[in-house]
């Protein structure tokens, strides 16, 4: 498989994730700088989390505006699998390739600790492995929004990825860590191949660790 | 030309930060506050032939940018 990894100023699980490539899918990524113009030819790009352009304006807006995103928005239009996490999640949302918005945790606070999520859809190239699993959150704007008409459009078509919810795998308020409408921790596009999420599979991914969960994902784009 | 853009947050978008500083303003005793809502104002200074230019420019600029248009209004006003 030939990987992909988008590098920003401001970018800090770049090398995370690509630890987790190399160990888990078996593929050296790229690393490719946020300026260059093109990626040719790719089975997975992955656009990492971090705080690219230190959040000016909105998160993730800056860098959607990069060089690089037209050739990731190019790619993803052929069906190339992107996947945005955190950060990445939020560019990904500002370049279009996703919908809705990124908000303020309803808390006001900064959250860094594992929660929780369950797959919505488990027949995507993403998450065919996935279960019940936990990883780290870390993130001041993870409150996911779209209004009442995009909520129903996304989960009419099966957009929802993964949402918070309790070790029994109740999706409630209470597992909720930040707000997010329906507890949604991630989504979709329209044809399954760009996943952005806001919890970090690649900080569990081996048992040094803590937990493993977060490798199901990156199994599951293996099959 | 100035142009002066201001960007608010939807209605049916919560804003956190708004309500947090209107119960800041209601322990500062002004108890006549109803709602508080936080947006955010840019200015920028544009070469252009004409206000209606300049204004059509300053909208673009918020479709592609500057608003976030699923939770965000924007508005432009133009000065000479």
């Amino acid at each position: 498989m030939k990987t992909h990894v988008i590098v920003f100023p401001g970018s800090n699980c770049d090398r995370d994730v690509a630890v987790a490539i190399q160990n888990i899918i078996g593929s050296s990524p790229e690393m490719v700088w946020h300026k260059d113009s093109t990626i040719k030819q790719s089975d997975l790009i992955v656009v990492p989390g971090g705080f690219s352009y230190g959040d000016y304006l909105r998160c993730g807006a800056m860098a959607s505006t990069s060089p690089i995103m037209k050739s990731v928005i190019e790619n993803a239009n052929k069906g190339v699998p992107v996947m945005g996490i955190c950060n990445g999640f939020q560019i990904l949302i500002e370049s279009g390739l996703l919908q809705g918005a990124l908000i303020r945790n309803s808390s006001l606070s900064f959250i860094c600790r594992d929660i929780i999520i369950k797959p919505t859809n488990t027949k995507t190239i993403f998450t065919n492995k996935s279960k019940i699993s936990k990883m780290p959150i870390a993130h001041n704007e993870g409150n996911y929004f779209a209004n009442s008409n995009q909520i129903k459009e996304i989960e009419d078509n099966d957009q929802i990825a993964f949402q918070y919810c309790d070790e029994n795998g109740d999706i409630n308020a209470h597992s909720n860590p930040n707000g997010s409408i329906n507890n949604i921790a991630g989504v979709f596009n329209k044809s399954k191949n760009v996943l952005g999420m806001m919890p970090h599979p690649e900080r569990a991914a081996e048992s040094i660790h803590g937990c493993d969960d977060g490798r199901n994902i990156f199994e599951s784009l293996l099959s | 030309m100035l142009a002066k853009i201001h960007i608010t947050l939807k209605k049916d978008v919560l804003d956190p930060q708004g309500s947090v500083i209107a119960n800041s303003l209601k322990s500062l005793g002004f108890d006549n506050v109803n709602d508080v809502r936080q947006g955010k104002f840019i200015e920028l200074e544009i070469n252009s032939n004409s206000k209606e230019e300049a204004k059509k420019q300053c909208n673009d600029m918020c479709e592609k940018l500057l608003a976030n248009l699923v939770i965000e209004d924007y508005s432009v006003e133009i000065e000479n």
